[in-house]
């Protein structure tokens, strides 16, 4: 187990109560502000210090308030990514990123400066000062000098979120590759659907202190009512698809995922790139029949697995397209009309253009 | 008048920079420490350490001067104890000048290092500790980079207050030429005798470019240290 985490911490009015486990390469804590992310990074980082509970990492026990164990942050070895970066005003790039190295006893040092550096880009930057870079530029030397201390888990606390679109879409590659290649498993706090759906393999959603789901991406994902905060909108499948063609003269992209073919606008990835693409909820129409004389490009043959609980006039259900889960969300008046019930074959139908470009992220083997 | 300084003038001129010198120096360890405390710390009497510090900053200095007096003198409880256990005298000596000049300017020092230390984000020194850096370290190499302007402030405005130090001088160490007759004092001598207007002109031609030469000195390290800290 990567991480297990059972804390009860009081801070104020907020109460946090939260135990979850994970074995992901990216854990993503979701939740709105004030539902206890940044506390719960804390306590394993060893900022804030739990009223009770246990912390194990990697399985090492780094809190246990029953045993009295409170390892100082400082041996902790957990890296940490600040949303402001928090580089050293005082030293130049280099000697941020080599910061945490002066700590590490040389027989724990396995990163590499010239990996780390050419992993996230940022060799012609050595020898600026912090305060001359970009916001995107900071963030990757936060990123770095954190895993140059060897870490044995990286917690991120939205080190995106004071970032553009822009400069997010610059960031984001490079944590799909840390998450792929660094072989430091990464804790990631946000709170953009779109944002974990391109990077988690492993998700915990918090709301009030409370951990209300917890478990891989594409599981937790699919249920609508866990992202109630964030507009019933935001939730969706999560599946993973080829790139198998570019139709130039349209200006699409053709995927090859199991449920079928689906026609994109135009990405930049070369032909065979797996990607992870995300299908809302809320994009896609059920129809008993084969559709004909629609505009929608995308048609998914699959049958209905189960229908969940009604929250209002809409309802998620839950279908198996080849194998690929897909979720639709439809209001309660069509199940009953179309006689929606598990097992029930229908098409699925998505328009190209709805595909959530900022959560097409590059899917690293195994990582759906 | 211009022809240059007698030997009992230069005598004063380089006590005066002796005397500065081992103020600031000496005071400043301490003076850092206790901007921490006064900054940083949570204990009980952290106010009436605060007043204490400030003290001698409102006080009449020859009040200051009277209490070295009682308290450091070779009857005082202090000074006695110094000189019987570690042969260390303040009365009449140049150190109890030096000390006299430590006292006076510890709150300019103080107050500078400790507003240094407010403006520190903190959370650089949380961010140095999750790379694996003890506490002991943090301090030496993130807090004490960061507040470097301020203690160079700090010992620019010491320093500049013990070569104008008067008061508390004169009222504990008297105004020995030699040995505790400072710039100050050798300037008020020359002006109680007929004659010494030169004398007490000289003094203070050579007080002022001391003066100008610190402030100097001091605009020049800040900016080269600013550039390092923050550029």
């Amino acid at each position: 187990m990567v991480l297990d985490v059972g804390i009860k911490h009081e801070q104020g009015a907020f109460a946090l109560q939260a135990s979850f486990q994970s074995d992901g390469k990216l854990t993503a804590l979701f939740g709105p502000s004030g539902s206890g992310k940044t506390t719960i990074v804390n306590a394993i980082g060893g900022l804030v210090r739990p009223d009770h509970g246990r912390i194990v990492v990697q399985g090492r026990v780094l809190v246990d308030t029953k045993k009295n164990i409170l390892v100082p942050k400082h041996r902790r070895r957990i890296g940490t990514v600040f949303q402001e970066g928090r580089l050293f005003p005082h030293l130049n790039v280099r000697h941020n990123l080599l910061f945490g190295r002066w700590f590490t006893p040389s027989s724990e040092r396995k990163a590499s400066f010239d990996h780390v550096v050419d992993l996230l880009g940022i060799s012609h930057l050595l020898d600026r000062r912090p305060s001359t870079l970009s916001g995107g530029e900071k963030q990757r030397v936060a990123i770095g000098r954190a895993l140059l201390a060897d870490p044995q888990l990286l917690l991120m606390d939205e080190p995106l979120a004071s970032l553009d679109e822009a400069r997010k879409a610059e960031i984001y590659p490079y944590i799909e590759r840390l998450r792929d290649e660094s072989g430091v498993p990464i804790v990631l706090v946000s709170h953009s659907v779109a944002e974990i759906a391109r990077l988690a393999t492993s998700v915990v959603v918090l709301s009030e202190g409370k951990v209300v789901a917890s478990g891989p991406a594409a599981e937790v994902l699919r249920h609508t009512h866990y992202f109630a905060q964030s507009g019933l909108t935001e939730a969706g499948a999560l599946i993973e698809a080829q790139v198998s063609g570019h139709d130039a003269a349209y200006d699409l992209t053709v995927l090859q995922a199991r449920a079928g073919t689906l026609s994109v606008p135009r990405l930049p990835h070369p032909i065979g790139t797996s990607l992870r693409v995300r299908l809302r909820a809320r994009d896609i129409i059920l129809s008993l029949k084969a559709p004909e004389g629609l505009s929608a490009l995308n048609v998914l043959p699959g049958f209905i697995s189960s229908i969940d609980e009604a929250e209002g006039a809409s309802v998620d259900v839950q279908l198996d397209c080849g194998g690929d889960p897909v979720v639709a969300r439809v209001t309660r008046k069509s199940v009953e009309e179309l006689g929606l019930k598990p097992g029930l074959a229908v098409h699925a139908i998505i328009k190209s253009i709805a595909f959530d470009p900022e959560a097409l992220g590059v899917a690293g083997r195994e990582n759906m | 008048m211009m022809e240059g300084l007698s030997p009992e003038e230069w005598a004063a001129v380089r006590l005066s920079l002796k005397v500065a010198f081992v103020a600031m120096a000496a005071s400043l360890i301490p003076g850092i420490a206790i901007a921490f405390l006064l900054e940083r710390g949570r204990f009980w009497g952290r106010q009436a350490l605060d007043v204490l510090v400030h003290l001698p900053l409102v006080l009449p200095p020859v009040v200051v001067g009277w209490f070295l007096l009682v308290g450091f003198g070779r009857r005082g409880p202090i000074g006695a104890f110094l000189a019987e256990h570690f042969g260390i005298v303040f009365s009449f000596r140049w150190t109890g000048a030096a000390l006299a000049c430590a006292i006076m300017g510890f709150p300019l020092l103080v107050r500078a290092i400790r507003l240094s230390i407010a403006a520190v984000d903190r959370k650089l020194e949380d961010a140095a500790g999750t790379l694996g850096a003890h506490p002991a370290w943090v301090f030496g190499v993130v807090t004490l980079p960061l507040i470097l302007p301020g203690i160079i402030a700090g010992m620019v405005l010491s320093f500049a207050k013990a070569m104008g130090e008067f008061g508390a001088t004169i009222t504990f160490v008297s105004s020995i030429p030699g040995e505790t007759q400072t710039i100050p004092s050798a300037i008020y001598a020359y002006t109680q005798v007929p004659g010494g207007e030169g004398g007490a002109m000289r003094l203070t031609l050579v007080s002022i470019v001391i003066s100008i030469a610190a402030l100097w000195l001091s605009e020049w390290l800040a900016r080269r240290v600013r550039r390092r800290v923050h550029a």
